[in-house]
């Protein structure tokens, strides 16, 4: 290692904008991949990416205010400072990808036209069709292959990352990584290691996530010693197509677009959806949230969706769950122009085309808001100090991690078209703190680790491939893991499904150590990889469920009706008052106990040890979360008035604070 | 052609889920498999069960998971390459009946009522296989390199918002720019013929990578590239290199071997107009060629 050089692991948006970014900088990037990165998981994002822009400036829209959504969005459970450099970056970050030239949807004057998504009352969100992230995936690929061709950066696709290296003093000095063609093992020292390797729904079975979104690098990295940051907070999103090979995703900018969620009023109601009358149909999301209608945020969607369904009974069809998404109201001619990419997916896949009839869809798991702990480096103004050594990094100091695998964007709960962002965002943020790093390399010899943990990952690659006997096949036990978490730390949470469901997942990850593969071979043995990548969900799996079972409370994605939060009852003003008072009083209450990030690091048989971190709102103040919440209104006041008493005070608005 | 009754029944049967031969009912496969690049290829047989809606990818992972023949034998899982299984990664193309296309949005049931009782299944033609229905198609990025197809900014630096441009010019655009690198039209296409370069012993990795760079420009660049080249071309910004695209598109595998066959746009899963881009970059060449007279 002559140069200086950064590893980087993962080639979706986040991946690919730190390449460019460092490249231009003149740093070399090694960038491995799963797959080639154009194919990366980025290109299923279809419906668009989050910023202030001209238009909704004029409408009272500021940075502040997407900074003020998004954490209000995430209840509030993100540390601020990130947030707002990122939600600042904004307006740079699309500027950036349109003159990079993504096919942004265009006015009739030939600006960029926005639509509006979940969580905001803002039409935000730029598209390029229903495609944007494989649009905003190409551009960066491009710019990369450009860099490439200028010998800057070497591909490394169909690699898997297996394991970063650390010197003596926990510094993480480079990683090895295992050829998928000819299953050779090879060092990469570099000055930094940065993990961009996406989300982990495979750990749900089926998701609406790619197929290598198995979150191994990060498990493995977990494993290692890095910290894992708000395990427990997975998004469901609320409309996927359920398919047996994959739940495909019907994205938010269906109802963007004026798309309406309904169920028949009479419980599968046999009449053909177009026949069935206004009176007949009960577009619940509509009447149970007046203001934010069809776009309430995804949590609450999903909520809703699932309870009509299961607790309320109006599931379409009685045994395949689902409710209608309407868009038969719009003119084709506008769906074509702008949802045309989704459409045709439900057309393909289901034989149907939703322009004509409605389709039917139910929640899928979508997203990790938790990932990979990361720090930063707090500036002056409430944002962040660019080129500190801090910033994206692990507590393994030299080891980095960027997009969807960090926890720093989205607290509790992400708001729609704000994860693309996040992910280019953080990618173009860590060059300059990487360009620092390599500025003070260490300059010692590191051979002797690398030939250690090559030898190590021989071995265990060599017990997997001698594993002919075992009794347990490696697909079927990991459809058994997805069912398991599918059913009880998805949408709704119960201590007493979660307790057991974690010994479950204990047991299963014994009984991994007896999983037989197929293929012994030394080529391309995609039997030996996915066993590989299936043994490192569960030390994941556990965090997610111990955190889970922890955190009893209510806080965006993780929901557990035990510890709700119920609406007011009374009718009588005063009585009403005292209830919001109270009310007031326990969430302040709940904020002082619950508000902080959960940290999981991993102890021995990759059994996470749990702590918490407090988190800094310091930009702005906790306040509850009342989309649609029986007597809102009247806590809303209660809550306003003891934070205009509060201002002055550094203490935590309410009673017991 | 295969007996439509037959078929139509099976898929009633299959949708109510109550038909008594539902329980029963497997689809049949033949895989054209090979153990490794450049090693023989041989057929082998697997049945798996039926399920509602069905794609092959859906078919793979079942017999990954059995992981035997049709007979019985235990036998390594075939190899393929997915990522998405929504049709927007470009993973996964293979030769599925006989025809370029994607695996993830190949359903079993059109699958038989097309060809019938047996799916069949064989990697691209015009790439070395790896392993079984795994190709390497490092090839059909270098097209991309060959036509630099990007827009040349000066740098990620904050300079504003790109140019202005018209819907009537994004719409035109957008649809060349869903090309997600399948492969499906190199594979239909007669004038890209297969190139596998194979590492010397006495070589180094860099040495081995030029030559096959070599090797890769002499052969045609391929539609999917042209059509790339069509769209930089056609942007504000991208169009200030055009003329060292057309230069590529002019040299040695150029548009000159576009034989006009047009199979390329029949088999696209995105359908790019593909023909349009052809036509396109043909008259910008010949435009191209005039402009090089005069220059001299
Ligand atoms: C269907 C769908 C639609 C979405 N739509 C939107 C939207 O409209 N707006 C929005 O803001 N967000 C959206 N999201 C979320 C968003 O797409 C993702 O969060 C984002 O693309 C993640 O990007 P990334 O760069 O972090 O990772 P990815 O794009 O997932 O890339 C991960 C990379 O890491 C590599 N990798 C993984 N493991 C390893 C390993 N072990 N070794 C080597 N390499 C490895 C992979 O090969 C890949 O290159 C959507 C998500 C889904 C599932
Ligand atoms: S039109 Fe040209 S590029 Fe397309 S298939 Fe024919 S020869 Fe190939
Ligand atoms: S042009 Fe069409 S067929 Fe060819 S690579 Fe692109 S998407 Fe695939
Ligand atoms: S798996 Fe992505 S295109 Fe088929």
């Amino acid at each position: 290692m002559s140069q200086p050089s950064v590893l980087v692991i993962g080639g979706g948006l986040a991946g690919l904008a730190a390449t460019m970014r460092l490249a231009e900088l003149g740093v070399h990037v090694d960038l491995v991949s799963l797959v080639p990165v154009k194919r990366s998981h980025s290109v299923c994002a279809q419906g668009g990416i989050n910023s202030v822009n001209a238009l909704t400036r004029q409408q009272g829209d500021n940075e502040w205010k997407h900074l003020d959504d998004t954490v209000y969005g995430g209840d509030f459970l993100q540390h601020q400072p990130p947030v707002k450099e990122m939600t600042d970056w904004g307006p740079r970050v699309i500027d950036l990808m349109d003159r990079l030239g993504v096919p942004f949807n265009r006015t009739s004057e030939g600006f960029r036209d926005q639509r509006r998504f979940g969580g905001t009352l803002y039409k935000r969100t730029a598209f390029a069709g229903a495609t944007t992230g494989q649009q905003l995936l190409y551009a960066l690929d491009e710019q990369v292959r450009r860099r490439e061709v200028e010998g800057l950066v070497k591909k490394w696709e169909f690699w898997d990352f297996l394991a970063p290296v650390l010197d003596e003093s926990g510094r993480c000095r480079g990683a090895v990584c295992q050829d998928l063609v000819t299953m050779q093992f090879r060092s990469f020292p570099a000055d930094a290691v940065v993990l961009a390797t996406g989300g982990n729904g495979l750990i749900y079975g089926r998701s609406t996530m790619s197929m290598v979104c198995t979150g191994s690098a990060v498990s493995r990295a977990y494993q290692a010693g890095a910290w894992y940051g708000n395990g427990e907070f997975i998004q469901v999103h609320p409309t996927a197509i359920p398919g047996t090979d994959k739940l495909r995703l019907m994205s938010e900018s269906a109802r963007g677009e004026g798309g309406r969620v309904w169920v028949p009023r009479i419980p599968q109601d046999p009449r053909d959806p177009r026949s069935i009358p206004e009176a007949d149909r009960y577009y619940f999301l509509e009447e149970r949230y007046p203001k934010y209608g069809n776009l309430v945020p995804r949590d609450i969607a999903t909520r809703e969706i699932f309870d009509i369904c299961t607790n309320e009974g109006l599931s379409v069809e009685k045994d395949r769950l689902s409710v209608y998404l309407d868009l038969t109201h719009i003119p084709r001619e506008t769906l074509d122009r702008k949802l045309g990419g989704i459409l045709e997916i439900y057309e393909k896949f289901q034989g149907v085309d939703p322009r004509d009839t409605p389709m039917k869809i139910f929640p899928a798991v979508h997203y990790s808001m938790g990932g990979l702990w990361v720090d930063y480096e707090k500036s002056a103004t409430g944002g962040l100090v660019e080129g500190s050594l801090r910033n994206q990094q692990t507590n393994l100091p030299g080891l980095y991690a960027i997009g969807e695998c960090d926890y720093q964007y989205h607290g509790a709960n992400r708001l729609g078209a704000n994860s693309l962002l996040s992910c280019i965002f953080s990618g173009l943020f860590v060059a300059p703190t990487l360009v620092n790093v390599c500025g003070r390399r260490v300059g010692d010899d590191t051979s002797r680790l690398f030939e250690a943990e090559v030898r190590r990952q021989e071995e265990r690659h060599r017990e997997l491939l001698s594993r002919t006997s075992g009794d347990e096949n490696p697909y079927a036990l990991h459809q058994e893991l997805g069912n398991l978490m599918t059913r009880v730390a998805t949408v709704v949470r119960r201590n007493d499904q979660l307790a057991p469901a974690y010994d479950d997942v204990c047991r299963m990850a014994e009984r991994w150590k007896r999983c037989a593969v197929s293929d012994t071979g030394s080529w391309t043995n995609q039997n030996v990889v996915f066993t590989k990548a299936l043994g490192d969900m569960f030390p994941i799996a556990k965090l997610i469920l111990k955190g889970a079972l922890l955190r009893d409370e209510c806080r965006g994605a993780h929901f557990k009706p035990a510890f709700a939060m119920p609406g007011l009852v009374a009718t009588e003003p005063e009585a009403r008052r005292r209830e919001a008072e109270q009310w007031c009083d326990a969430f302040a209450a709940n904020t002082n106990k619950w508000l902080k990030s959960t940290i999981a690091s991993c102890g021995p048989s990759g059994d996470p040890v749990i702590s918490y971190q407090d988190v800094d709102t310091s930009l702005i103040p906790p306040r509850p979360r009342l989309y649609g919440l029986v007597g809102g209104d009247a806590i809303e006041e209660v809550w306003k008035e003891r934070a205009a008493k509060a201002v002055g005070g550094k203490q935590a608005v309410g009673a017991g604070a | 052609m295969i007996k439509a009754s037959e078929t139509v029944v099976d898929a009633d049967a299959a949708h109510g889920g109550h038909g008594d031969g539902n329980a029963t009912r497997t689809v049949r496969v033949r895989v054209l498999r090979q153990d490794v690049a450049g090693g023989e290829s041989y057929w082998e047989r697997h049945e798996v069960a039926y399920e509602p809606n069905m794609n092959v990818i859906s078919v793979l992972q079942k017999i990954a998971a059995s992981a035997k023949s049709q007979d019985g034998r235990r036998v390594a899982p075939v190899a393929w390459d997915c990522c998405c299984l929504e049709e927007v990664c470009g993973s996964c193309t293979m030769l599925i009946n006989g025809r370029t296309r994607m695996a993830c949005s190949s359903l079993v049931d059109r699958l038989m009522a097309e060809d019938g009782e047996e799916i069949e299944l064989r990697p691209m033609s015009k790439f070395p296989v790896v392993r079984d229905l795994v190709v390497d198609r490092k090839r059909l990025f270098g097209g991309l390199e060959k036509v630099k197809a990007w827009v040349p900014v000066e740098g990620s630096y904050d300079l504003g918002p790109g140019p202005r441009i018209s819907p009537e010019e994004q719409e035109d655009a957008y649809p060349l720019s869903t090309c997600m690198s399948c492969g499906c039209c190199v594979e239909a296409c007669p004038q890209y013929t297969k190139v596998e370069v194979v590492r010397r012993d006495d070589e180094t990795e860099a040495e081995f990578e030029k030559r096959r760079k070599a090797a890769f420009n002499a052969g045609f660049v391929g539609p999917h590239a042209v059509s790339q080249a069509m769209l930089f071309n056609a942007h504000p910004t991208g169009r200030m290199i055009a003329d060292e695209r057309m230069e590529a598109l002019t040299r040695q595998g150029g548009i000159q071997m576009c034989g006009n066959a047009q199979n390329c746009v029949a088999v696209c899963p995105k359908s790019i107009p593909l023909t349009r881009s052809i036509a396109r970059a043909g008259r910008a060449a010949t435009v191209w060629a005039i402009k090089k007279l005069f220059d001299r």
